[in-house]
């Protein structure tokens, strides 16, 4: 029941937000968005303990159910989407939008499209849930951004909704193999693991196109700089921060335990093109002057890294992987909002433009210091003992070039350092270029920046915190 | 039974209230009045046979057989029929002069969908494709101050007359070879193998059938029909119409040629990947959306010419929900369009800030046709598409196909739902959307959703 709250109450809510025609619909959304994030962490605490389940009948003709399951990876991904709601809303508060009901309400109706992702248990739920995240997705992006909003996001779109529509040939070929036709978790994974190799190889490649799209993994990669350069900052931040995790959540869970063979068979071309995308993203964020493509492209970067931990399959990159997940949605939340503030402060984005932050926005600084740290997994941050994790897991792992991997996917990490500290230079340090005395973080911004900044510490010293959920 | 004399009786009365009656709102009045009846008749015959205890029903010799399918697909129909004439009625007055007389063209249409579900026998499925057609060649030409109206009221007849003479061809082949007009008494197989007369006859009503529901590459008569007749009329042909002839098409297909499927198949698949991709690659480049929409009726006809190549029970059911699920949103899809006046994509530029409900019920249509999960569209494509995968694994080719082209399809539908929402215009309106529409408006929409979550209200009572 409690995990069914968890789809309803931003469900209903952004239904709520649409006919709620005055200012203080972003009340609305907070207070919401904070029950939300109460439920996620009363559902974290009664995961740690037994698995919850919800169980309903749907669609009885063709064996499908509204089944949800929440573990620990699914329950870990809530939480993330429930803290990541309400610290967008929070930082973005001030920010004036043009119908704002309706961009409440879409955000609200992703978050529950989000948590319907990571809670299915039912391969046809599951589907509809992967869909559903994508529609409001598709206006958000669509109505508010750059100027170019429109063509990107049809790009990204038609991408994204290609990719599933290959998935579902290959879900409807999975569900007719199925003994006594059910789409169930259970039933799809006995099925999927019995099919003969062949079958089983062609069927990884037909859902590995839907969610090596939306990770997005090299070469599948092309929608995402665009995309999240044109978004406006809230929905770069679900983008980045959530919907990417949908991809390797989805590999995870409806991929490699379904597939075995397939995984075996596909898993050092996935973890090559994993290596190729890393070094590449991270070479083209080095010459970035746009600071939103440079984040974009290290994203890659960092999706990468998570891949590669799917595929090394050991325990240690598994729990790696969760912890991964988890540190990146709030790393890269926090890097997207300094993002929107420098931007909103400077009117520009270009790193040539830019300069002596630090002069006049102390604080400001401060917290792009402690993220970029984040960001490039310095130790006493949370991004450490993830890499840490995965990296230690892609050396244990039986893929013959293992070694290879882990050199050039830590070649990647370097690099990583080289342009994140090269963009806090050039940000914070030197002389100010536009001689703009700014005004440094506001209230709102302050909380929003603080609570990011205290997941990354705690979570850094004490990483204990997160492995409780993982078990 | 009971519907089919009722359907030809309503029409007869439309006909001669033409001659009473001086308002033209009242025919609109008494057309949805008739047809809430003809819906209730329906109902009722269904009980009827649903409590026979031999389930169906035969009539005249067995020449016509209905079956609880039949006529539940009979009453969505004229269910549907209905909420066009509330959405549509303004327009059907606004294209000429006898209305009256549309009307009871509209309610033969009905009677021929009704003998085309419901034959067992050769002649009644040629009668029923008369009976069906003859009243859109009248439709599609009833603008008579338009010449583009009268072209496609002319195209329309010329192709259809061929059609129907490719069909009695194939009729008499299958007669030659079978001796008998009912469709349940067919053997094919000869000591010899399989007798070759026959399977010419039914190579001929592919191709007749594939006329009617406009496949490729006898689609060509399609975009200038649709988009020369009065749109009101546009819409019952695109839907209602090609809904029946489908019905027609898998009745036979399924119940008589269905045990030689692999003689059939592979000319049928080919049929059908050509119309999948004719279809969306040339809406693709339409500059109106009615043509768009024309050939998007074409695109749509792939999708549901899976169910023929099934001819098992899961494409029978994908049918039932294709038919309607594109039929529903299709006629909302017109019903908007002919609220606008240019029919462009650019007049659809900045609708969702003038007409938010407009807009939106409109973006609901555009994802169901593009089969966007939570909208009927979805369930359609689902249904049908496994239906071929149940029967033969091998199909698999053409269904990655059609997925693909599924995803092409979204170009052209978005393209309106961008021009809406995402543009900045002032759409002139053609009449102004009054509360009444909205709420019909409405309805359609909460059925299109209903279906796309609960496909069951459909087809749920057919599984046992």
């Amino acid at each position: 029941m409690i995990l069914l709250l968890l789809i309803l109450i931003p469900f209903v809510s952004g239904l709520i937000s649409f006919l709620w025609k005055s200012e203080s619909v972003k009340g609305w959304a907070l207070v919401t968005s904070l029950i939300t994030l109460i439920v996620a962490g009363v559902a974290c605490q009664i995961g740690t303990m037994n698995d919850l389940t919800y169980e309903h009948n749907w669609i009885t003709s063709l064996g499908a159910h509204f089944n949800l399951k929440g573990e620990s990876m699914s329950l870990m991904l809530t939480l993330l989407t429930a803290i990541i709601f309400p610290v967008v809303f929070i930082s973005q508060w001030n920010k004036p939008v043009e119908g704002l009901n309706r961009f409440m309400g879409l955000m609200l109706m992703t978050q529950a499209g989000l948590m319907g992702v990571f809670l299915a248990h039912d391969l046809l739920l599951f589907y509809f849930f992967w869909e559903l995240a994508l529609i409001p997705v598709y206006f958000l992006c669509s109505t508010w951004g750059g100027e170019k909003r429109i063509k990107v996001t049809f790009k990204f779109f038609v991408y994204t909704f290609l990719g599933s529509l290959i998935m579902l040939s290959g879900i409807i070929f999975l569900y007719l193999q199925t003994p006594d036709r059910s789409f169930g978790w259970e039933a799809i994974k006995q099925t999927g693991a019995s099919l003969p190799a062949m079958q089983q190889q062609i069927l990884f490649g037909l859902f590995f196109i839907a969610f090596g799209i939306k990770m997005p993994i090299f070469p599948f990669h092309t929608w995402q700089p665009d995309t999240y350069e044109q978004s406006a900052t809230p929905v770069t931040v679900i983008l980045s921060a959530l919907m990417v995790k949908m991809g390797l959540f989805a590999t995870v869970n409806w991929l490699v335990d379904i597939f075995p063979a397939g995984t075996a068979y596909w898993s050092n071309t996935v973890m090559i093109l994993a290596v190729i995308g890393i070094i590449y993203a991270s070479l083209l964020a080095w010459v970035q002057t746009d600071i939103k493509r440079l984040i974009a492209y290290s994203s890659i970067a960092h999706i990468g890294l998570m891949a590669l931990g799917i595929f090394a399959n050991t325990d240690i990159a598994h729990n790696g992987l969760m912890v991964q997940m988890f540190n990146h949605g709030i790393n890269i939340t926090g890097m997207w909002l300094i993002v929107a503030m420098i931007e909103q402060r400077y009117g520009t984005r270009n790193l040539k433009e830019l300069g002596g932050m630090a002069g006049t926005a102390p604080t400001m600084t401060i917290a792009l210091v402690i993220i970029a740290f984040a960001n490039i997994a310095l130790p006493l941050t949370n991004g450490f003992i993830g890499e840490f994790m995965l990296f230690h897991g892609i050396f244990q792992s039986a893929n013959p070039n293992h070694i290879t991997f882990m050199v050039l996917a830590g070649l990647g990490v370097i690099l990583g350092a080289v342009y994140t500290l090269n963009m806090v230079q050039k940000v914070a340090y030197g002389e100010s270029k536009t001689g703009d005395v700014i005004k440094d973080v506001s209230k709102n911004e302050l909380i929003g920046i603080v609570i990011i900044i205290a997941i990354i510490l705690v979570l850094g010293v004490y990483p204990n915190l997160l492995m409780g959920i993982l078990k | 039974m009971k519907p089919l004399i009722a359907s030809a009786l309503f029409g007869v009365i439309m006909m001669f209230a033409a001659l009473s009656v001086k308002e033209k709102k009242t025919f609109s009045l008494i057309a949805a009045f008739l047809l809430a009846i003809l819906v209730g008749v329906n109902v009722y015959e269904l009980c009827e046979v649903m409590h026979n205890a031999n389930g169906d029903t035969t009539l005249f010799g067995s020449m016509l057989r209905y079956d609880s399918v039949s006529i539940w697909f009979n009453t969505l129909m004229t269910f549907i029929t209905f909420l066009y004439v509330l959405l549509c009625g303004k327009n059907i007055e606004r294209v000429g002069q006898h209305v009256g007389e549309y009307y009871s063209l509209i309610f033969f249409i009905l009677c021929g969908a009704n003998l085309l579900t419901g034959y067992s026998n050769l002649l009644i499925l040629f009668l029923g494709i008369e009976i069906l057609s003859i009243p859109q060649y009248i439709l599609a030409g009833s603008d008579k101050k338009s010449l583009k109206s009268s072209e496609a009221s002319l195209k329309y007849f010329l192709m259809g007359s061929f059609s129907t003479g490719i069909l009695l061809m194939g009729i008499c082949l299958l007669y030659g070879a079978m001796h008998t007009f009912d469709i349940t008494k067919f053997n094919f197989m000869e000591p010899g193998g399989m007798n070759m007369m026959a399977l010419a006859g039914i190579l001929f009503l592919i191709v007749a059938f594939g006329f009617k529901v406009s496949a490729a590459p006898m689609h060509f008569w399609t975009p200038d029909v649709y988009d020369g007749a009065p749109t009101p009329f546009t819409a019952i042909m695109a839907t209602i119409v090609k809904a029946g002839v489908f019905m027609a098409f898998f009745r036979l297909f399924s119940q008589s040629f269905g045990g030689i499927n692999a003689h059939w198949s592979l000319v049928l698949s080919i049929v059908t990947a050509l119309t999948l991709f004719i279809g969306n690659i040339t809406a693709v480049f339409q500059q109106s959306v009615k043509r768009m929409l024309a050939y998007s009726s074409i695109a749509q006809a792939g999708f549901m010419l899976f169910a023929v190549l099934s001819v098992n029970a899961t494409g029978m059911k994908g049918l039932i929900i294709y038919s309607v699920a594109y039929s529903v949103a299709t006629i909302g899809m017109f019903a908007v369009l002919m609220k606008l006046k240019d029919y462009t994509y650019d007049g659809f530029n900045g609708l969702a800030k003038k007409e938010p409900f407009l807009a939106f019920a409109a973006s609901i249509f555009l994802f169901s046709l593009a089969g966007i999960p939570l909208t009927g569209g979805f369930f359609a494509k689902y249904f049908v598409l496994t239906a071929v995968m149940e029967q033969n694994t091998n199909m698999a080719w053409l269904v990655i196909f059609a997925l693909i082209m599924a995803a092409v399809s979204v170009y052209y539908y978005f393209k309106v739902l961008m021009a809406m929402y995402f543009k900045k215009g002032d759409p002139e309106m053609a009449m102004e959307v009054t509360s009444t529409d909205k709420v019909v408006l409405g309805i359609v929409v909460v059925i299109v959703l209903l279906i796309g979550i609960m496909p069951d209200v459909l087809i749920g009572w057919l599984t046992n």
